[in-house]
């Protein structure tokens, strides 16, 4: 037991009458008689077995942390037309929910406030509404089944969401910026370069920049309206330092058959010899040699 | 020499109810784990509060590093994700761990509820756990903005417009949050204000009005 105290002890002013001596003779916890059966002290007893259990998910978590590192994708551009917005996790229900009829565009209001507040209001309020005595959920069949039907809901539309978000990445074939950026690193940094910090990334000088590849045909071909007047990267990305990243074969290839939506295709446009001169001459663009 | 100062103190504030009170009250065998595999979902909240206590260790290292400005807030998180020493773990133990307390927090209010557990007299315990439940949410949608990348500024602006729709109040709800009418350097500064000081002062207060509750009425009976 935890407070024996003498019965006939009197209360006892210390100093300050404000500090009083408490009197426990007569105080029973709840807790102590309501639930005979094998109970024990919050402290060390039930503790150590609540901590047993915290440890278990400590270690689950720690497994988590150092297996799969924080995400960081691209410093914000507000001016990115093409990013898909994407909540955490756990506000997809509502984001995938107001994009329904009825709860968004003129229904937004009623999206909002009906089909989001109100759920939210009922639950805060919950007490207040299943007044009955009843505790079992068995024998609370409105509650529970309310309950029941919104998990489902929740469930099925943070599915549906991240569907339609995962198959957006696919249609538009996007690697998400967090994955596009570890790859990018690690390339880098098996190249013995140095891990590149987006936005800040030193662009190599240019490379025999006299060259008529680069001041004749590489203008004409209009690489420049893409790649910068420079090749410092514009909608397309910087040329300079290329030759570390493409070989000159790589290069040859990119060039005549194009790459991706944004990298048209010059064989109809350049001859096979002034492709392999430009090749060339990127191959020869590397950091190293820049120096 | 311990015994004496804890002594010298006892005498004049008279702390020893407090704590023997937390320690010795006696906790039913139905939520013990130890006694019954199935009670480990009265775990749940304690596990909520652990993970609560990771969330903010963790905030107070990454708040060594962390710049809330547009230009180097990005930055300062990349370097201390890749330079910091062990700033790669921190800062997974507080991005991980921001889910983690969700899932926790859920798993505890459904345990409360299918247990039927807010029932008089607990219904007012049962609000502050909800409003517990929509400032961890606040907390989640503030800390997100804060790594300033692509993703961060693009959820916000939905989640600000979603805010924008609530009728009569949205524009004035969704000025405040955005320190003006863009998503920009006011809006950082803001979020990180809330997620650092207004939310985790609310959160705590809330928590110290749930735990004296809990203590005050005892954990609910087996049913």
């Amino acid at each position: 037991m935890a407070h024996k105290h003498d019965p006939n002890e009197k209360i006892v002013f210390i100093g300050d009458s404000r500090v009083r001596k408490r009197d426990y003779s007569n105080v029973t916890p709840p807790d102590y008689s309501a639930f005979p059966g094998k109970s024990e002290a919050f402290i060390p007893n039930f503790l150590l077995k609540e901590w047993m259990v915290g440890v278990v998910v400590l270690v689950g978590f720690l497994v988590l942390v150092v297996a799969e590192p924080a995400p960081l994708g691209y410093p914000a551009d507000p001016l990115n037309g093409s990013f898909i917005p994407m909540p955490d996790w756990y506000f997809l229900f509502l984001y995938q929910l107001l994009k329904y009829p009825y709860a968004s565009e003129d229904y937004l209001v009623l999206g909002v406030l009906g089909l989001s507040g109100l759920p939210f209001i009922a639950l805060l309020l919950a007490p207040f509404l299943d007044t009955g005595k009843e505790r079992r959920f068995y024998r609370r069949p409105i509650a529970s089944s309310l309950m029941v039907v919104s998990l489902v809901a929740v469930t099925y539309l943070t599915w549906v969401s991240w569907h339609h978000y995962t198959g957006e990445l696919e249609k538009n074939g996007v690697i998400p910026e967090h994955i596009e950026r570890e790859i990018k690193a690690e390339e880098a940094i098996e190249k013995g370069l140095p891990r590149p910090i987006p936005g800040r990334e030193k662009i190599p000088a240019m490379v025999a920049a006299d060259d008529p590849a680069f001041t004749e045909t590489m203008t004409q071909a209009q690489c420049i309206s893409c790649h910068g007047a420079e090749l410092e990267g514009a909608n397309g990305p910087a040329l300079r330092g290329i030759g570390d990243v493409l070989s000159k074969e790589e290069l040859v290839e990119t060039i005549t058959n194009g790459k991706g939506d944004g990298m048209p295709p010059f064989k109809g446009t350049l001859t096979t010899e002034q492709i392999d001169q430009v090749a060339t001459w990127l191959s020869t663009q590397k950091a190293g040699a820049a120096e | 020499m311990f015994k004496n100062m804890y002594n010298w103190i006892d005498e004049r504030l008279d702390i020893t109810p407090m704590w023997r009170d937390i320690a010795d009250h006696e906790v039913p065998e139905h939520v013990n784990p130890a006694h019954h595999f199935s009670a480990f979902v009265y775990c749940f909240g304690g596990l909520t509060f652990f993970i609560t206590v990771i969330q903010i260790l963790s905030g107070m290292f990454l708040t060594m590093y962390y710049v809330p400005d547009i230009i180097n807030a990005y930055y300062s998180v990349d370097y201390l994700q890749h330079q910091v020493a062990f700033g790669a773990i921190v800062r997974g133990m507080h991005h991980w761990g921001a889910s983690l307390v969700i899932v926790m927090m859920f798993l505890h209010t459904l345990r409360v509820f299918f247990t039927g557990s807010y029932k008089a007299p607990r219904e007012m315990n049962w609000v502050v756990g909800m409003l517990i439940f929509f400032v961890m949410l606040g907390l989640g949608f503030t800390g997100y903005l804060l790594p300033w990348d692509n993703k961060a500024y693009y959820a916000t602006k939905v989640g600000l417009e979603i805010a924008g729709a609530v009728p009569f109040l949205g524009d004035y709800i969704k000025e405040l949050l955005n320190g003006g009418t863009i998503v920009g350097a006011q809006t950082l500064t803001r979020f990180f204000a809330f997620h650092v000081f207004f939310l985790p002062g609310a959160l705590l207060a809330l928590l110290a009005g749930h735990f004296f509750m809990i203590r005050k009425q005892g954990i609910s009976g087996p049913l």
